[in-house]
């Protein structure tokens, strides 16, 4: 016993180290896997408000961006809006809160990492504004990422470029779809992997998403097709996607809440 | 004494948000940015309490975890480097250290430089490569380490220089 003892105090800050890099080495390994980095995160009281604080100030720098962002936005739908006959238009907005399967939320980005391999944002809305794991984050170009742990007042998204991200997504024109990862390469381009070689495609198609989880609803828009070349497994090609998003540059976004989401899940699932 | 302590905790809580709210959004390149926050583990006085230090030091990359969303990997870096910090101090300032009276300020440069040059290349070599994880994508770990390296031992000495209180 007294050797155990003396033993501990003689390498006692060797013993700490050893105790504090394995606690860190936990945390990266954890931080790996999708679901499970519960500890480690920028959704908290202390880093939530130190980043909502500073963006609070840093936001009016954007003010101009945001502005045109929106009015760009708004002829996009007012263009939609004066081009469809009126009766269809009454057709669809006939029963308006009956049928919307989707809700949305807007919320402000308030920390935003593009160059790290795996990339995470921090927006201010939390479980206080009914936004929980697993929701969509898009803006009026694009899908941004999957909320991927929420606080009282904070949720985190991981973003589209994040190594451990997997996003359904397809072909505008035709049905053939693939999923959607980053290699970690340039925070504009994204990969469209396993998409069936039987697929028409080429330089310029719009990539959207494909309905096909959840998470997103189908036909929200990703990004253009920049280059492909067949994979080597020569049966889906492994396709460059340009995203529309500035992912260096974002403010307001909208988080998707989909209201179908635990009937569709009990119904894939039935069994359990 | 209580100056010293006054001191470091400044020191921590101002490396800290720099770090994290100006530093991380320079992307120089794309991707190069200078982890400074180092600075708190390499100017710590080298009379402590080594198991304090070692603990002061995992703190500091935690909190810096929490803030990037990093998991562990600041903390990794930060808790080896402060380990091996004695070593490298008595490699570089052989004598000098033993007898514990250096003080940085009073150093020479080319010391200094490659003190500090040595702790931020393992610091940061344990970071990427914890921060990519992947062995096929060593020459990517190696390209941002040194660029990085570079780009933070030239902002640390800039640094120690601009804020060092000579009095003349």
């Amino acid at each position: 016993m007294q050797q155990i003892l003396n033993f501990l105090i003689k390498h006692k800050t060797f013993l700490l180290f050893l105790l504090l890099i394995t606690i860190s080495l936990f945390l990266t390994i954890q931080s790996h896997s999708y679901h499970k980095s519960k500890f480690i995160n920028s959704a908290n009281v202390l880093t939530g408000g130190v980043y909502e604080v500073t963006n609070n100030l840093s936001s009016y720098f954007n003010l101009k961006k945001e502005n045109e962002i929106l009015l760009e936005e708004n002829n996009r739908l007012k263009s939609i809006l004066y081009n469809v006959e009126m009766d269809t238009l009454k057709a669809v907005f006939k029963y308006p809160i009956l049928s919307s399967q989707y809700k949305f939320k807007s919320a402000r980005v308030t920390k935003n990492s593009y160059s790290a391999t795996n990339n995470y944002l921090t927006i201010n809305k939390g479980q206080r504004d009914s936004i929980t794991q697993d929701l969509g984050v898009i803006t009026s170009k694009g899908i941004i990422g999957i909320i991927d742990y929420t606080s009282k007042k904070y949720a985190r998204v991981m973003s589209i470029l994040n190594t451990n991200i997997r996003i359904n997504a397809q072909l505008k024109k035709t049905n053939h779809f693939g999923s959607l990862t980053w290699d970690s390469e340039s925070p504009q381009f994204v990969q469209l992997l396993d998409l069936p070689i039987q697929s028409p495609i080429s330089v310029g198609d719009t990539i959207v998403t494909g309905g096909r989880s959840t998470i997103f609803p189908k036909g929200i828009y990703i990004g253009q097709v920049a280059s492909f070349k067949i994979d080597d497994t020569e049966n889906s090609y492994k396709v460059n996607v340009k995203l529309f998003n500035d992912m260096t540059n974002l403010g307001h976004v909208h988080v998707i809440n989909n209201l179908d989401k635990s009937e569709i899940s009990t119904l894939n699932s039935p069994d359990e | 004494m209580n100056n010293i302590i006054l001191k470091n905790s400044i020191r921590f809580i101002i490396l800290i948000l720099v770090q994290t709210l100006v530093l991380n959004h320079i992307n120089f390149l794309g991707y190069i940015n200078p982890y400074i926050y180092v600075l708190f583990i390499i100017l710590f006085p080298i009379k402590n309490n080594r198991l304090f230090f070692i603990f002061i030091s995992f703190l500091l990359g935690l909190i810096v975890d929490l803030f990037l969303d990093s998991g562990g990997i600041h903390a990794a870096a930060c808790v080896t480097i402060a380990y091996i910090r004695p070593m490298v101090l008595k490699f570089v300032f052989g004598m000098t250290y033993e007898h514990q009276t250096i003080k940085f300020s009073s150093t020479e440069f080319g010391q200094r430089f490659s003190y500090f040059s040595m702790i931020i290349f393992i610091h940061h070599i344990i970071l990427f490569s914890l921060e990519i994880f992947n062995s096929s994508k060593i020459i990517l770990i190696l390209k941002k380490t040194l660029f990085s390296s570079i780009f933070t031992i030239i902002l640390c000495l800039l640094i120690t220089i601009l804020f060092s209180r000579k009095k003349r």
